[in-house]
């Protein structure tokens, strides 16, 4: 497969006023990754989708990651291709904040197999995906509040028994007894 | 049976006399009768239909009629982990069971959760919503210890009495046999457990 | 339920003069005898026929991917053990073939000769398994799923021999494998391959030309390739549907191309292709098992360069995926330097594979829904996670 440089080239070549950018990955194994301005996101999927070279029609892994020290959540999305037999490709997509503007737009009218993967993003990290045809909670209940895989989620506290309570878990056990206490 | 004595009965079976209370008869055709609800949760259930098939042969015990439905059931193993989102129907079908019922908590994540104790949808074990009878710990149990298990049971249900003080809970019209379901809350389940019975074990010291 | 929909329906039916249907919600599951376990799907039924079928997920919602993030990379291992419950050597193999990509470590060639031997005994088991199952759907009660166990236990003595656990192997590590095989295991392994060739033609003899089961498997579900192709299906599934997609070829991870085995192709991507290629890619495993016992050299099991406690992989992410008997596993994982991954993702195929369920259902009776859900080979440890 070409490499995700060369792809970078054309991609700003056909999209000239989109802003892609190249994220360098630490694991030798593994190539860079490209991350996507939102607002031309479906636009450089179709590309990839469709390019006679690429024909990336295997979105196989999508994502979220959680980084509160930076400030944003991102979705990562592995493309392979089932016709040419190669791949990874890595895009990323990443909202502007955590709380008020976390909408990204939704890859799953380009590949149908981001659906369901999608909706547990939106229940898992709260990424609100504009376009998906469903987006509900998927693994949580329908009344549920939280976002349990973001990073600062606090479960709920029923660590009143622990019978080898250790590390966060003795620390959570002693929170809830000097509360109740 | 206290106006013969055990060795009594024990020589006029050798003679060919069968003596017997209603009670003992009863309760052996119970407990070599139980039927389990059909209802897997997670990997334990494999453990248990394995447990139900030719190598393992659960019908030696007379427990290998599986049903769907618990209307039919005297007996629901909580073969797995039960999540905060599974929970409310667990009780739901324990409820629907009639009396007399029992219950085995079948694995780790049953009893108190297992390996997957801190997750945020795992219940801390499943005797915070419904009473267990059996505890069977290993994940999985192997499904020996499953028939080990349900031989407990079966002396269980064999010790019970019918009259008297101390007869079985389900001859009590005041005695629970529904539990509060809980329903979904914000955060959790509304409510966590069910307080009236469980409550955390309290470790005695020594001093 | 939509009244004002049923109400202007009667009065069409009552203006032809006919009777009419009222539609009738159904919600399949958590707790249902074919649903393989906790899963719900919302069922909205016109007579017998299905108009809408929505999948209900997490009712094993068990957070293996938030308790990852807060254990060592070894101790993840045991915890993918339980992801897909009916095979765990290939979750585990999963895992470690990411972990190993992350800290460029390599198994050495006799623990990636017993990694082939305990992935395809695996793949038996589960297509074993999931034949049974299927047959005990389509109301084979009992039979079938008995002579499928009977062999998975023959197989399990051999997991139990070699790791000590039935179920739940945790046998690969990172650069290796756990223990070296006990003595006479390959022996072992040879016994039950030949048992397992005569079991297959007796299984066949009972399942694959009776008419039962093709009547109700032929052109029921049927999934076309584009679809199956853009909606992530992997695994036998896809195969079926006659993409020839098999990631031991693809990516040819372990030691699998030097395995000169045959990829199992259908062509209608009906119930019954699905059946029949599982049973034809044991029949190919068991081509593999007999070339990798007969191959298998003597040495070390472990990478030299490999920590057994634990590994501190440095910064940066990974992707690596396998060939589950269910389609393609895949760990993304990303590493920050700490003993533990910052985030462990799992690609579920099972999960992936019910994208379209409602597509293939639609139009169908209630029963065909139950054959195309056994077709698909669901694990709900593995769906829900």
């Amino acid at each position: 497969m070409e490499t995700p440089e060369n792809i970078l080239a054309r991609l700003q070549a056909a999209f000239p006023s989109a802003k892609i950018e190249l994220l360098p990955n630490g694991c030798p194994s593994q190539p860079p990754s490209l991350l996507l301005d939102p607002a031309f996101a479906c636009e450089i999927a179709t590309f990839l989708k469709n390019d006679a070279a690429l024909r990336l029609d295997h979105a196989t892994n999508v994502t979220g990651v959680d980084w509160p020290k930076e400030g944003y959540i991102e979705a990562v999305y592995h493309l392979f291709s089932m016709e040419k037999k190669h791949g990874p490709l890595i895009i990323r997509l990443r909202t502007a904040n955590r709380d008020t503007a976390v909408v990204l737009p939704s890859l799953t009218p380009v590949w149908r197999s981001a659906d369901l993967q999608e909706r547990e993003i939106f229940d898992l990290f709260g990424i609100k995906f504009e376009g998906h045809p469903d987006l509900r909670r998927i693994l949580m209940w329908d009344g549920f509040k939280d976002h349990p895989m973001r990073k600062d989620y606090v479960a709920p506290d029923d660590f009143e028994y622990e019978p080898t309570a250790h590390d966060d878990v003795l620390e959570r056990a002693q929170q809830h007894f000097s509360k109740n206490a | 049976m206290s106006v013969l004595s055990d060795s009594l009965i024990e020589d006029l079976k050798k003679q060919g006399v069968l003596v017997t209370s209603i009670e003992a008869l009863y309760n052996w055709g119970r407990s070599n009768s139980v039927w389990p609800l059909q209802f897997g949760l997670a990997c334990c259930a494999i453990e248990m239909i394995a447990a139900s098939m030719a190598r393992f042969d659960l019908s030696r015990f007379g427990s290998e009629v599986f049903r769907p439905s618990p209307r039919q059931a005297d007996l629901m193993i909580v073969s797995g982990t039960v999540t905060k989102k599974m929970a409310p129907q667990v009780v739901r079908l324990f409820n629907q069971m009639p009396d007399p019922k029992y219950v085995i908590a079948m694995g780790a994540c049953a009893i108190s959760g297992g390996p997957f104790k801190q997750g945020y949808n795992v219940l801390k074990g499943v005797d915070r919503f419904i009473p267990v009878d059996i505890y069977i710990p290993g994940c999985p149990p192997r499904p020996e210890a499953l028939l080990h298990g349900l031989m407990e049971l079966q002396k269980k249900i064999r010790a019970q009495k019918l009259t008297g003080e101390n007869r079985a809970k389900y001859f009590d019209a005041a005695q629970p046999g529904e539990y509060p379901i809980p329903s979904f809350g914000e955060h959790d389940l509304e409510p966590s457990k069910n307080a009236a019975l469980w409550s955390p074990a309290q470790v005695a010291r020594k001093d | 339920m939509d009244t004002s929909f049923s109400s202007q329906k009667e009065i069409d039916a009552r203006e032809r003069g006919g009777l009419g249907t009222e539609r009738l919600e159904v919600a399949f599951g958590p707790h249902h005898p074919s649903t393989h376990g906790v899963f719900r799907m919302d069922v909205v039924l016109e007579g017998e026929k299905i108009v809408s079928l929505k999948p209900v997920f997490g009712y094993l919602h068990r957070n293996h991917e938030k308790i990852g993030e807060s254990v060592s990379y070894l101790g993840i291992i045991p915890y993918t053990d339980r992801l897909d419950y009916l095979c765990s050597p290939t979750s585990n193999w999963g895992f470690v073939l990411a972990c190993e990509k992350l800290a460029g470590l390599e198994a050495p060639e006799r623990a990636q000769y017993i990694r082939v031997i305990l992935a395809e005994l695996t793949r038996l088991v589960n297509h074993t398994c999931l034949a049974g199952f299927l047959a005990q759907d389509l109301g084979a009660m009992g039979t079938p799923l008995m002579y499928a166990f009977r062999e998975r236990e023959n197989i399990l003595d051999l997991f139990e021999s070699l790791t000590g656990a039935r179920m739940m192997v945790n046998y690969f590590r990172f650069g290796g494998c756990r223990c070296d095989l006990p003595e006479g295991w390959l022996q072992g392994v040879s016994r039950v391959l030949d048992a397992y060739s005569k079991f297959l033609d007796e299984f066949e003899a009972l399942l694959t030309g009776n008419e039962i089961l093709l009547q109700r498997t032929q052109g029921v579900g049927v999934l076309k390739a584009d679809l199956a192709i853009n909606a992530g299906i992997t695994g036998p599934c896809l195969r079926a549907s006659g993409v020839n997609y098999d990631l031991r070829k693809v990516d040819a991870y372990g030691i699998y191309s030097r395995f000169p085995f045959r990829v199992p192709i259908g062509e209608h991507g009906d119930c019954f292709d699905r059946y029949m290629v599982r049973i034809l890619e044991m029949r190919e495993s068991i081509g593999i098992l007999r070339q990798a016992v007969r191959e298998i050299p003597a040495g070390p099991i472990m990478d030299a360069k490999a920590k057994t406690r634990s590994i501190r992989p440095k910064a940066g992410e990974v992707y690596g995926r396998i060939e589950s008997p269910k389609g393609e596993l895949g760990f993304y994982l990303i590493a920050d330097g700490s003993p533990s991954p910052y985030r462990y993702r799992i690609r579920p195929p099972s999960f992936i594979n019910l994208t379209v369920l409602e597509e293939m259902c639609l139009g169908l009776t209630v029963a065909d829904a139950v054959a195309i859900l056994g077709s698909i080979d669901i694990v709900l440890g593995e769906v829900d996670r």
